[in-house]
């Protein structure tokens, strides 16, 4: 995506929190999106890469759900997002990047770019908010984010980058209509 | 004076004479009288101002066919007249008035032999303020009829009000004139006095009765583009739609058209549209999409010349192929034909009904003679079939849109009904309806649609079954009433034959028509195409014995009852 | 749809079906599938109050991936379908799904009809300038110079503007969107449902398999500079010199939409049996 989110209007913890939820379960809802592609475009490794992803992001969101407590993250995004309309979430996987061959490295490459972008997301939060109580938890979820993109890195390694025919595919395209 | 089953008056006049006003004038007083009748017009191919020719048969029984020949041919003018020359069959016994002012007669006149009188139509018309000689003309044969000058007088005044009483006194005084310049005239027939109707006597086209069908059956939407010899449908709808609560909605061509009528009906609305050849060629493919897609739609195709933009005003029989077999793919359907203008209104009703109960198109083929046609007829009965769907209440849980059970009919969601949802496709699809390619589906769904219309029970509408006898008479649509003539002039000269007229085209019924011809040893099919499309059907859907004759003709003549009859009997030995 | 209310009824999850598309991964449609849902959402529509209406082509799938009611008819149709069904259910929240193929080539007459009527229901194009799922024919917005093997060397024919052609045609809001901005294109078409009469939006959205170079398209689109106008031919200007990658609305029209006759009050049909008699 090439338009950075515009930061939408946060006056407590709790908003933050809701904005962070809700920012963890697009991501879930996204890379399960892609898994779903990925199978029915039988590419069972990638498949198997976007359930793992989307697990990971789920178990993010549990955690954001932990430190919430009791709020009502779910109406409280809802009604942030009727303030903040422009702009998209920071951590949305740009499906548009997605391809029927395409490997691990991809896919680790997407969730990259995305968990940099959350958080460059919430280090501008840090920096600007006013409130002392959103600055910290901010800080911490820019550390947290900070760890997200420390583990992608790692699990990078693992994956050498593709030459240059892993798009190519013997076959036509089959036209169905 | 020798007293006749029935009396044929033909009057012609060209650039706007008005022979086609005096025509209808002239058949709503004789129903008034009492008498049946029967009304076609033939015209040129101009717009205002042609030549055109009102054809009528009066008789004390339903008129369904014109006669073999005009015994009273009143001629206000003759200019362009031989064009539609071969329709207005004359003979010697016919009597042909004529306006010394109104050019020489024309060939086909002159070579029949027939008497003919003078009477100065035009200048009687202009001795009276404002007459017209139309009116004049009128009186001349509703004189040489022996129709009453009251009956006239009060269709003028009903017809006529719009115009203002000037225009009324006018027409009467020159109905008048008409009337005496005709007692010097003797056509040597006459009807005998009308017999006292049981029924209420309606004057009526078979596109109206069409119309009124649609609506008696549950038609609330119809979606139009207009066509001859159909727009009148359409024409007619338009206001008695909007009264009974439903909508006509105009299209910008055939192919818009028959998808709003579909889009209507997925949401709950019965929904028809009407149109003519070139229309349901267009339209092949959407109707194929509401056959996959199991949603009821009326097509009413008022079938004229062919191919292509033929003869637009002229009747034909041939659209019964595309009609039949225009859908690609395997896509059964169901098709109708009227045999009468008053079987337009029952048959109408039924493919409505047909239609909705069978989730399925129903294509009717009417044609341009039944279709704009005017008779006065006896009020039709009341008919029971109301199109009735077989709705879905969904549970909770997966709707099968496409279920496969008993009959093959499957509760259809209508939008609006929680549950319910699914998607219509013209993919071929599974019993949820989600498109597949699978073999056992496509089958399954394929034997489904079949089999819900060849396990439904048709009635004895499916037929007109009429005499018996060994040999078989086998029409269809706006040809049953002259073929049931030739055969009732048959029996009456002690010749037995029988009258077979399928009304239900598709889905064929085998075993039925195998029961109607027992003991039948020859056939002969008689229809209006050039190519023998009913014949091919026969023998594609049925055994025929092996004794089978053709009559055909394609438009724009029709065929006429003595045709039949004379043909049967040259088969005799 | 013009009321103002946002009832939350179902999450934006709540409006796919459990059908998986078949589109192929890298797609624009995946994105505009999410701003439908996410519309949906913010709307509140009741799926089974919604119908989805398409024609053919890979944009026309989509009405199986709804929870709502759906119709994938044939090429071309998808307006006249919608149109029968909206003026005899004007209860319904009509929805019509296109591309630029089935949209603009054989469906360009009843698109234009459809502008001209203004009924209330919302067209989405989803323009990728291809024939996607006949394996890459130019469509009616495609550059003159794109190389097809129909075409070898491009078709030398200039692309339409299918915008200008709704605002001459009398649609009531016009808007281009960006499937690369699902947000941004859910925005778009809560307004264009909510706003009365023929909305029309056409979202670009890339073909990933024969159209790889639409991929330039997220560097290329930007918000439209200024404000969307109630004045058409102020609207045709603006977008017949624009570069084609102007996002937001950029038309909110005043026209009254199609007046859908409420049902009166209904005779009985022995009356229409009057005309008839003598």
């Amino acid at each position: 995506m090439s338009k950075a989110p515009s930061i939408p209007p946060i006056f407590s913890v709790a908003d933050l929190l809701a904005i962070a939820y809700r920012i963890e379960l697009d991501a879930v809802e996204r890379y399960g999106v892609l898994a779903d592609q990925m199978e029915t475009h039988n590419n069972p490794e990638l498949t198997r890469v976007f359930r793992d992803l989307s697990k990971a992001e789920s178990i993010h969101a549990a955690e954001i759900r932990e430190m919430a407590g009791d709020a009502d993250l779910n109406g409280r995004a809802s009604a942030l997002h009727s303030v903040w309309r422009k702009g998209e979430s920071p951590e949305e996987v740009d499906l548009g990047a997605a391809h029927y061959l395409m490997t691990p490295w991809h896919a680790l490459q997407l969730c990259l770019a995305g968990e940099k972008r959350a958080l460059a997301f919430f280090t501008s939060i840090a920096e600007t908010a006013k409130d002392a109580k959103v600055k910290e938890m901010a800080a911490e979820l820019v550390e947290e984010e900070a760890e997200h993109v420390n583990l992608v890195y790692r699990l990078l390694r693992k994956y050498p980058k593709p030459t240059d025919s892993w798009s190519q595919d013997g076959d036509p395209p089959a036209a169905q209509d | 004076m020798r007293e006749t089953e029935h009396i044929s008056v033909a009057i012609v006049g060209s650039g706007g004479a008005g022979a086609l006003t005096a025509g209808n004038f002239l058949l709503e007083a004789a129903s008034l009288a009492g008498w049946h009748g029967l009304l076609t017009r033939t015209v040129g191919p101009q717009i205002r101002g042609g030549e055109a020719a009102a054809l009528l048969r009066l008789a004390n029984r339903p008129v369904e066919c014109l006669a073999d020949r005009i015994d009273l041919l009143v001629g206000i003018d003759w200019l362009n007249v031989d064009r539609f020359g071969a329709e207005i069959e004359i003979g010697p016994q016919s009597l042909v008035v004529t306006d010394p002012a109104g050019g020489d007669l024309p060939a086909f006149v002159s070579r029949a032999g027939a008497r003919s009188a003078e009477v100065p139509i035009k200048d009687i018309a202009k001795s009276v303020p404002d007459g017209r000689p139309n009116m004049v003309a009128l009186g001349v044969a509703a004189g040489v009829l022996g129709l009453s000058e009251q009956d006239l007088s009060a269709v003028i005044e009903k017809r006529l009000a719009e115009k203002g009483d000037k225009a009324i006194d006018a027409s009467k005084a020159a109905l008048k004139a008409g009337i005496i310049a005709a007692a010097q005239l003797d056509l040597g027939l006459r009807l005998p006095p009308p017999k006292a109707r049981d029924a209420q006597c309606w004057l009526v086209s078979g596109n109206e009765m069409t119309g009124l069908g649609a609506i008696r059956g549950g038609v609330r939407f119809a979606a139009a583009y207009p066509i001859t010899p159909a727009s009148e449908i359409l024409e007619w709808l338009a206001p008695n739609l909007a009264k009974v609560g439903g909508l006509l909605f105009q299209a910008e061509d055939e192919l818009a058209a028959i998808n709003m009528a579909i889009g209507a009906s997925f949401g709950g609305t019965p929904a028809l549209t009407a149109t003519s050849g070139p229309g349901l060629s267009l339209m092949t493919e959407a109707i194929g999409l509401a056959t996959a897609t199991e949603i009821p739609v009326v097509i009413v195709d008022v079938m004229r010349a062919g191919p292509s933009t033929g003869i637009p005003t002229k009747s034909e029989q041939a659209d019964l192929n595309i009609a039949v077999y225009g859908l690609h793919g395997d896509a059964p359907h169901v098709v109708v034909a009227p045999q009468s203008i008053a079987d337009c209104l029952f048959t109408t009703q039924w493919a409505v009904y047909l239609a909705e109960v069978l989730q399925s198109p129903a294509v009717m083929l009417s044609d341009q003679f039944i279709g704009q046609a005017v008779a006065a007829i006896d009020r039709p009965a009341d008919v029971a079939f109301i199109g009735r769907r077989a709705t879905a209440v969904p549970q909770m849980g997966a709707y099968k849109r496409y279920a496969v059970a008993g009959g093959g009919v499957s509760p259809m969601a209508i939008p609006g009904m929680p549950g319910g949802q699914y998607t219509a496709d013209g993919l071929t699809h599974n019993e949820r309806g989600i498109p597949t390619s699978n073999e056992n589906d496509h089958r399954v769904q394929l034997d489904k649609r079949r089999g819900k219309l060849e396990q439904f029970s048709y009635g004895d509408h499916w037929a007109t079954l009429e005499g018996d006898g060994e040999v078989a008479v086998i029409t269809w649509g706006s040809l049953t009433g002259a073929a049931r003539e030739a055969v009732n002039q048959l029996r009456a000269g002690g010749f037995a034959a029988r009258l077979i007229a399928p009304r239900l085209l598709l889905p064929a019924q085998p075993e039925r028509l195998n029961a109607a011809l027992e003991g039948v040893d020859r056939v002969l099919i008689v229809e209006q195409t050039h190519g023998g499309q009913f014949h091919r059907y026969l023998r594609a859907h049925y055994d025929l014995p092996i004794e089978v004759r053709l009559l055909n003709r394609p438009g724009p003549l029709p065929i006429r009852a003595s045709e039949i009859a004379r043909a049967v009997m040259e088969w005799r030995s | 749809m013009s009321t103002a209310e946002t009832r939350t009824i179902c999450k934006p999850g709540d409006y796919k079906s459990d059908i998986k598309p078949i589109w192929c991964p890298g797609c624009g449609d995946y994105h505009v599938l999410l701003s439908f849902t996410r519309a949906f959402a913010q709307l509140g529509l009741r799926p089974e109050d919604t119908v989805v209406v398409s024609g053919i082509g890979c944009s026309s799938r989509i009405p199986a991936y709804l929870s709502c009611y759906g119709f994938h008819g044939v090429h071309g149709r998808s307006l006249a379908l919608a149109t029968g069904l909206k003026v005899s259910r004007p209860d319904l929240t009509v929805v019509v799904a296109s591309g630029d193929g089935d949209g603009y080539s054989i469906g360009g007459n009843h698109f234009i009809q459809a502008c001209r009527r203004n009924i209330d229901m919302t067209y989405v194009v989803m323009d990728n300038r291809v024939y996607g799922m006949t394996k890459g024919q130019p469509s009616p917005t495609t550059e003159p110079d794109f190389d097809t093997a129909l075409f070898p060397g491009g078709t030398g024919l200039s692309p339409f503007h299918p915008l200008v052609i709704a605002l001459a045609s009398g649609a009531n809001f016009v808007a281009r969107a960006f499937s690369g901005e699902p947000n941004e294109t859910a925005n778009i078409l809560v307004e264009a449902i909510r706003h009365p009469g023929f909305s029309f939006v056409e979202v670009l959205s890339p073909c990933v398999t024969f159209r790889p170079d639409e991929r330039e398209w997220k560097n290329l689109v930007h918000p439209a500079p200024v404000a969307a106008t109630s004045d058409p031919a102020k609207a045709a200007r603006r977008i017949m010199t624009d570069d084609g990658f102007n996002i937001g609305i950029l038309y909110r029209g005043e026209r009254r939409p199609y007046q859908i006759k409420a049902a009166t009050k209904a005779i009985d049909i022995g009356e229409l049996e009057k005309d008839f008699a003598l």
